[in-house]
Parts: C-alpha cells; sequence; structure tokens
C-alpha cells in the first residue's frame, strides 16, 4: 500500500484534510488536477475578496467630504485592479504549496479516477506530466469540490465574452457598463456590488420573492434597501425563459408578476447555483450513491463504498470552504480512530458586499417553522458609537433565542465588518450558551461587536441604548 | 456589612417560585458554592448556592412558603467575604462594569463609614450553575444543557456526556428528557402546578423485605424520567380509556397485496403502519382528538404528527411520523422503519421524538390482547393496540370466525370527551376494517 490516504482535490477541504491528517500521523497524498488552494483560493473566497476591497475603497473615495477630507482625480485603473486579485490568489497557492511541504503531503498533480479495489479504491492518476500512476491507499477521501450550475437550455451557460460564471467574472478585460446578474446567493451578490462600486448598471434577476433567500427575511429585506441606495435594480419572483446573445451583448427574457420583460445588458453572469464535480471520477463503477449532482454521505462522510469518503462541495450544502474544512477534519480523525466530535456546528454564511452580510443558526422564520417559541431581539448600528463614529450606520444584529430555554438559535448580521462579527455567536451557539452567558459577556467598548451584546438584551427586554 | 440574599431567577420566565427548603438557619457559617436552600418553580426544583461567604443573620422567608416573587430578599447575610463578581443576570446597568460592589475586606471598620450598603446580592448561582458530583468534582456541561436539565429535573451527575472531553452537551440530556414522551417543555402543561413530590416511598426494609434479599440498580436518567413523566401523567390527567374490535381479515388482505407489489421496491408494510396511517386519516376527520389541554385554552394541532413506541433495552422512546395524515404507507413503513432503527442505535435527532400530537403503542407482537396506556402528555389521546388473532364472531346469528384486533383510545377527559373519542375510534374502525376508505 503506497499511503495511508489519498485526498482526492486540493481545495479547502483537501488540502486542510491533508495537514491533520499529516498530524495524526497518516501518510498521506493529495491530487490536485489544476492549483493547489482549489476554487476558493484562485477562483472564489479569496480573489472576489481582493477585487471587493478595490471597489470598497474606491467607493469610500467617493465619500470622502464626509469624513473632511477631498482627494482629486477619482479613478481606476481595471486591468491592475484584477492583477491585484490574480497576484493574492497566487501567494495563497504557493502557501498551500508550503505547507503540503512542510507536514511531508505528497502532491500528484493531475486528474483522479477510481478503480474498484480494497480496502479502499485505487486511485488512477493522469499526471499533467504526461503518463499515469496508480495510487493505493487505506483510505480515499474525494474533496473534487462544485463548479458553477449551468442551465443551457436557456442560455444560461458561459461563452467566455458575454455569459460568464464567476470564474470569468474574476477575469475580465474590461469592467462592462452593464451587467445582469441571474442570482442572488452569496456569489450573485458579491459581483453585483464588485462592478456596482466601479460605476457599471447593474441589475440583479433573483427567481424567489427575495434577495438573499437563505438570509433572515428582515436582512434581505434591509440588504435590498442598502443595494438599492447604491444604484443596483432588482427584479425578484422573476423567472428568466431565455438569455440570448445581441450585437453588442446580452439579452435576458424574464418574467416578474406575470410580465414578461427584456433586459439587455454588456454582459451577464450566471450565479444560479453549484454542481458538484461528481463527472469521470468512476462513481457509477463504484456504486457510490450520488443524489442530484451530490455525493451522499453518513455522520462519519463515509459513502458507503469501503474505504472511500467525501466531504465539502462534492458532498452536498452549504457550498462553503469552511463546511468542507471542518467536515475534512472530522473525517480523518475517524479514519485515524480518534472520536471526533459530530458534524452538528452550526456553519456562519458571509456574503462580503456593502454593507457585508454574514448569519448562523435558524432564520427566525425557520424556527418558527419548527414549531419552536423564539425570543428575538435587534440593535441597529445606527445607534452604535463605534459604527457612528466610523461612518457604518447601516444594518443591525438580530438574534434569535429559543424561548423555551434561552438557547441561542440563530444569529443575523448585516453592516459594516460583521463577517468578523459572527464567530462570536458562532462561538456562542457551538458551546451551546444560552442568554445567560451572552448577557453575562463583557463587550468591548467601543465597538461595532457591542450590537450583538445589545440585540441579545433586547431579546430579553434589557436592552440599554435604545 | 449585611448582604441581602436574594430570590433567584432560575429560567428566563420565571417569576416567582416556592422556597422549597432551607438547608442554613440563623448563624450558620456559609461559603461560597455551599447549598443554602432549595427553590421550585413549575418545571424543576433546584439547589441554591451560597455566591458569598458570611454568617446567616436572618431567614426572610419562612421554608414552603409559596409565590416568592423573583428578586425579593430571602436571607441577610453578614458578609465576610467578598460579593460575586459575576453578576450573571444582567439586573445592573451597562456603566462598563464600573458599578461592580467593592470587596468588603477594604472597610473593615465599615460600621463608621456611611457609604450607602453595596447593592444588595442575588443569591442566585450562576444561571446554569456547573453542578457539583458527590466527591467534589465539577460536572462539565454546557450551558444549554445545564438549563434543560434543571427545567427537566435532571441531577446532571448521572448524565454521561457526549461532546468534547465528554462535556454534557443538549442532546445528552435532552435524550434523556424526552424517554419515553414526546413532550418538548415547550409544549403546552397541563397547569402551572408546581411539580408534585412523587410520594415518599417506605423503604423495602418497612415493608418487611430483607436486606441483602435483592440487588439495587441505581436509577439512571431515562429511569428517573420514565417514572416522574408517568406518575405526573397518570396521577393529573383525568384519562379514561374506550376499547373496541376491530376485524382485519381485509387489512391482511390489502397489506399482502401491497407488499407483494411493493417487493420490488424493497417496501414492505406492516399492520402498525397501516394503524398509523389510519389512525393520522382518523385524526383528520376527527380533528377535536388531535388537540393538547392548556391552562389558555385547546391547541388543534394541524396535523397527525404520530408518534410510534419503541421499545429500547432499559426503556422506551417515542419518535414520530410528522404529518403522517399527509403520506402514502411506503412512505410511514420507510420512516417508521428507519426511526425505529436509529432509535435502537440511540441516533436519532430531539426533533424526531419531540413534540408528537399522538401516540399509537403496540404489543401485539408479545400476544397481549388489550391494554390502556398513559397518556403521553401534552398530548389528547394514545392508542394502545393489542394482538390481531382469530376470534369467534357473530355475523346476524350465526357464528364465524375473523381475526380481531382489540384497540383501546386512553383519552384526557379534559380534552377528549367520550364522545369525542367514540367518533375517533368509529372513523379509525371503518378504515382498518375497509382500507380502501383512505383513498378516499
Amino acid at each position: 500500500m503506497d499511503f495511508d490516504l489519498v485526498i482526492i482535490g486540493a481545495g479547502p477541504g483537501g488540502y486542510v484534510t491533508a495537514i491533520r491528517a499529516s498530524q495524526l500521523g497518516l501518510k498521506t497524498a493529495i491530487v490536485e488536477r489544476e492549483a493547489l488552494g482549489g476554487i476558493c483560493l484562485n477562483w472564489g473566497c479569496i480573489p472576489t475578496k481582493a477585487l471587493l476591497k478595490s471597489g470598497e475603497v474606491y467607493e469610500q473615495l467617493g465619500h470622502l467630504a464626509d469624513y473632511g477630507l477631498s482627494v482629486e482625480g477619482r479613478s481606476f485603473d481595471f486591468a491592475k485592479v484584477v492583477d491585484r486579485s490574480r497576484k493574492v490568489a497566487k501567494q495563497l497557492s504557493s502557501g498551500v504549496a508550503f505547507l503540503m511541504k512542510k507536514h511531508k503531503i505528497e502532491v500528484v498533480e493531475g486528474t483522479a479516477t477510481l478503480e474498484k479495489a480494497s480496502p479502499a479504491p485505487k486511485v488512477v492518476v493522469a499526471l499533467k506530466a504526461g503518463g499515469s500512476r496508480t495510487i493505493t491507499a487505506g483510505n480515499v477521501i474525494l474533496a473534487t469540490g462544485a463548479r458553477a450550475r449551468t442551465i443551457p437550455a436557456i442560455g444560461l451557460e458561459p461563452d467566455g465574452e458575454r455569459v460568464w460564471t464567476y470564474r470569468e467574472a474574476l477575469v475580465p478585460k474590461a469592467c462592462p457598463k452593464s451587467l445582469v446578474v441571474i442570482g442572488s446567493g452569496a456569489i450573485g451578490i458579491e459581483f453585483a456590488s464588485f462592478y456596482r462600486a466601479l460605476g457599471a448598471d447593474v441589475t440583479v434577476i433573483e427567481a424567489l420573492d427575495r434577495i438573499l433567500p437563505v438570509e433572515d427575511e428582515e436582512v434581505s429585506a434591509a440588504a435590498r434597501k442598502a443595494f438599492e441606495r447604491r444604484g443596483l435594480k432588482f427584479r425578484v419572483a422573476a423567472k428568466v425563459s431565455k438569455l440570448s446573445k445581441t450585437k453588442t451583448g446580452v439579452a435576458v427574457a424574464l418574467e416578474a408578476d406575470g410580465k414578461a420583460e427584456t433586459l439587455e445588458a454588456e454582459v451577464a453572469i450566471v450565479a444560479v447555483g453549484i454542481a458538484g464535480n461528481v463527472e469521470n471520477l468512476g462513481l457509477e463503477a463504484l456504486g457510490v450513491k450520488v443524489d442530484r449532482g451530490h455525493v451522499v454521505i453518513d455522520e462519519h462522510c463515509a459513502t458507503g463504498v469501503a474505504g472511500l469518503y467525501a466531504i465539502g462541495d462534492v458532498a452536498g450544502p452549504p457550498w462553503l470552504a469552511h463546511k468542507a474544512s471542518h467536515e475534512g477534519v472530522h473525517c480523518v480523525e475517524h479514519i485515524a480512530g480518534l472520536k471526533p466530535n459530530g458534524l452538528n456546528a452550526p456553519i456562519p454564511g458571509c456574503t462580503y458586499a456593502q454593507p457585508q452580510i454574514a448569519s448562523v443558526g435558524l432564520t427566525e422564520a425557520a424556527a418558527k417553522a419548527k414549531g419552536l417559541t423564539v425570543k428575538v431581539g435587534r440593535f441597529p448600528f445606527r445607534v452604535n458609537g463605534k459604527a457612528i463614529a466610523a461612518g457604518e450606520t447601516e444594518g443591525f444584529v438580530k438574534t434569535v433565542f429559543d424561548g423555551a430555554t434561552g438557547a441561542l438559535i440563530g444569529a443575523h448580521m448585516i453592516g459594516g465588518e460583521v463577517t468578523e462579527m459572527i464567530q462570536g455567536f458562532a462561538l456562542a451557539m457551538t458551546m451551546e450558551a444560552t442568554e445567560a452567558e451572552l448577557i453575562a459577556t463583557v463587550f468591548p467598548h467601543p465597538t461595532m461587536s457591542e450590537a450583538m451584546h445589545e440585540a441579545s438584551l433586547d431579546a430579553f427586554g434589557q436592552v440599554l441604548h435604545i | 456589612m449585611s448582604i441581602d440574599i436574594l430570590m433567584p431567577a432560575l429560567s428566563p420566565t420565571m417569576e416567582e417560585g416556592t422556597l422549597a427548603k432551607w438547608h442554613v438557619k440563623t448563624g450558620d457559617k456559609v461559603s461560597s458554592g455551599d447549598v443554602i436552600a432549595e427553590i421550585e418553580t413549575d418545571k424543576a426544583t433546584m439547589e441554591v448556592e451560597a455566591v458569598d461567604e458570611g454568617t446567616v443573620e436572618a431567614i426572610l422567608v419562612p421554608e414552603g412558603t409559596e409565590g416568592v416573587k423573583v428578586n425579593a430578599p430571602i436571607a441577610r447575610l453578614s458578609g465576610e467575604g467578598a460579593p460575586s463578581p459575576f453578576p450573571l443576570d444582567g439586573g445592573r446597568g451597562g456603566d462598563g462594569g464600573a458599578g461592580k460592589a467593592e470587596p468588603k475586606e477594604a472597610a473593615p471598620g465599615a460600621g463608621a463609614n456611611p457609604s450607602p450598603s453595596p447593592e444588595p446580592q442575588r443569591a442566585h448561582p450562576q444561571p446554569n450553575p456547573s453542578p457539583i458530583e458527590g466527591e467534589g468534582r465539577r460536572v462539565f456541561a454546557s450551558p444549554l444543557a445545564r438549563r434543560l436539565a434543571q427545567q427537566a429535573g435532571i441531577d446532571l451527575s448521572q448524565v454521561k456526556g457526549s461532546g468534547p472531553h465528554g462535556r454534557i452537551v443538549r442532546a445528552d440530556v435532552e435524550g434523556l428528557k424526552a424517554l419515553p414522551a414526546a413532550a418538548q417543555p415547550s409544549a403546552p402543561k397541563a397547569a402551572a402546578r408546581p411539580a408534585a413530590e412523587p410520594r415518599e416511598a417506605k423503604s423495602l426494609e418497612q415493608m418487611g423485605i430483607a436486606p441483602g434479599s435483592y440487588d439495587l440498580i441505581p436509577l439512571d436518567g431515562m429511569r428517573k424520567t420514565v417514572a416522574r413523566r408517568m406518575a405526573d401523567s397518570f396521577r393529573d390527567v383525568p384519562h379514561f380509556p374506550l376499547t373496541i374490535d376491530l376485524e382485519i381479515d381485509r387489512l391482511l388482505e390489502v397489506r399482502a397485496r401491497i407488499n407483494a407489489l411493493l417487493e420490488k421496491d424493497g417496501i414492505k408494510v406492516s399492520v402498525n403502519d397501516i394503524v398509523i396511517k389510519a389512525a393520522a386519516n382518523a385524526l383528520r376527520r376527527v380533528p377535536e382528538a388531535n388537540a393538547s389541554y392548556t391552562p389558555d385554552g385547546i391547541a388543534m394541532h394541524h396535523h397527525a404528527d404520530v408518534a410510534v413506541a419503541v421499545a429500547l433495552e432499559h426503556g422506551l422512546i417515542t419518535p414520530i411520523i410528522r404529518s403522517a395524515e399527509t403520506k402514502g404507507l411506503a412512505q410511514i413503513a420507510a420512516e417508521a422503519k428507519d426511526l425505529a432503527e436509529r432509535a435502537r442505535s440511540k441516533k436519532l435527532k430531539p426533533e424526531e421524538f419531540q413534540g408528537g400530537t399522538f401516540t399509537v403503542s403496540n404489543l401485539g407482537m408479545f400476544g397481549i390482547k388489550a391494554f390502556a396506556s398513559i397518556i403521553n402528555e401534552p398530548q389528547g389521546a394514545i392508542l394502545s393496540v393489542g394482538a390481531g388473532e382469530k376470534r369467534p364472531v357473530v355475523r346476524g346469528d350465526q357464528l364465524a370466525i375473523a381475526t380481531v384486533m382489540t384497540v383501546t383510545l386512553t383519552c384526557d377527559h379534559r380534552v377528549v370527551d367520550g364522545a369525542i373519542g367514540s367518533r375517533f375510534l368509529a372513523a379509525f374502525k371503518a378504515m382498518v376494517e375497509e382500507p380502501l376508505t383512505m383513498l378516499a
């Protein structure tokens, strides 16, 4: 046997799992067909944050007068903005290469397929350098990730020119003057926010009746208002019937409220969801259960095929890097014979638009749908000292507690830097905190995080600064 | 300098409680962590630990007083020690911590000091206090686990933790709490009555059973919960049984045909699955039987969430088929099988066994002819299903043989009157005896 463990895919699920495996003394190899760090580092989380920062700074320059400052000749060099984003991605990818080396993890560059074998499937890699290599291991973890979902039947597939997925949207040659974004999840909203900040005319189309539909309804409503203030346009409850190319760009035919409409723009971004990378891996022949594009796993990420596990995007939603890492660590600890804590920790989600959105746990509506009596607290940044001083008074913090037990069961935030704050609530929920601990915790003054404390106090009628 | 000990709030919703017992008397010295009293609410009895050191100057509220308001002074301590640095209840102002009372050692000659006495210290322990095991070792439990245990009256030192380093987490307590009943603590409770103490049992010795003539198995959390919930329900819910015989030959025929048809899909429908389906449909026909008594009114449930009693090695649990009236037999069969299997391997999630609206308990496989289950609070009724067996029946004036099954509906008379229960059973019988009507 060549290795104790082979991981297929070196995204945030795979490479983190590899490091943990190495710590646990497992002889580990990782197969990657493209670039270490996967979509997250190269085509997702990280390069988008670089672009969004450029957009945010540029937008702020437009408001300098609010701070008593002024600057002349605000402008941007789009190619440099994109270039910076690529450099950031590259820096992190080489960081992963260093980590693999440091932990003595063998990186195999190529495309893997699986073949039936015992105790775990054989991994046959078509090497990037040419030729193939067969690797045997005691365990195999699939961490092949996912890609943008496309719907070719109605034209929702990238052509590299005018119809983009996140991938093309990260490396455009020029900033489009007008843009239609189809899908208002985190990915759609982030690109809409970035291109809008640089001046593009952006319309976002959402099939459901509100934007960011996984977020709490109050957050969705506040986000829409905040985005509209920045000039973003929305069509909700809108069904796209056809995306076609015109001489100058694209035409998106849609129906909303029973009315047909065609939006024209230079470019369209397709952000209608994610499809797991389950193809061409030999899963059918092994009898791996695949449901709607995702590998079905049990509570230890096992697929049911001896020695084969799956983690991260390929194993289903939520499609988040930190969920993949969390599953990977759990899975490899289980393989190593440890007794890891279950996979039931709440998984926070963040959208890095302007303003930012972050949440963890149940929305108020979801909690009620579960039949829970809830206690809800809210606190707006409008009356938070630090927020006022920083000029970031948009948004609020909302907490949802179980009325019967006092347990924090959900938290929802919109506003400046909320993505950096949500971990506080995630920690509280993972520790199974009740309102007593949140109320007893001393939050530093002046910080925007005081709004988290106040929202907890508010749920129990003890809010101080309203 | 004296410190008032205040009535603690044991839960965020508690407004008043009963001072059940004092563990100290005037003149006793107490130190931080000593149990000084027991407080009782509708949900739990809890020990109150001293937060401060000192001597008990006065007991202000005598033992057994009911309706003591939260924050009312209940005793006075002459304080030598420092007050609690841990005012968890948020009852103080939010002035950044500057309002913390000064340690009293700072003023040994305090008598001459006219400064206002420090604000009264609450006697409350931390809101979700760490229980201490017999040997004085700390029991590691999450705040939520502590709160749930406190509400359900579960002794955490008896609970095995499944969290990091054996920490007791919510699932561990909920697992015990929900056994055997499907009721959530938040579900409408029969009434806001103080938790009635189980009757003081005489020792076996007093009853003439010699010590050493038996083995004593310690009560685990599940057994305590079963004992408490069943005793509460049997004593406090005015219950009555309604019994009816059902002929199930047609049902058995239908079942055989369904199973033959679905065999290729690997689905096997049991008699109990059909009973669940028929009960759910009957509840839809007679919604008054799908109800819970609450002090605020009768809760009419929107769906028939049918709990199914599953025997475990040391107890039982009632996982739930949600909205069973909307589900087909194949789905019910698959869910029931999955739930029962996972119940036996202790892999149910709390929401899978909490919050049913009706229970079906079947002892037919043991050959039991008829029995009457105890109401699973807060549900309005529970159906006890006996064995199907060939019995003589009278048709016209002739004796005939039919497969007959006796079922008994135990009803909570506060919500399900005799006529309602009878209408439910009539609807149920019609469906069981002519299963095709379930399609109608």
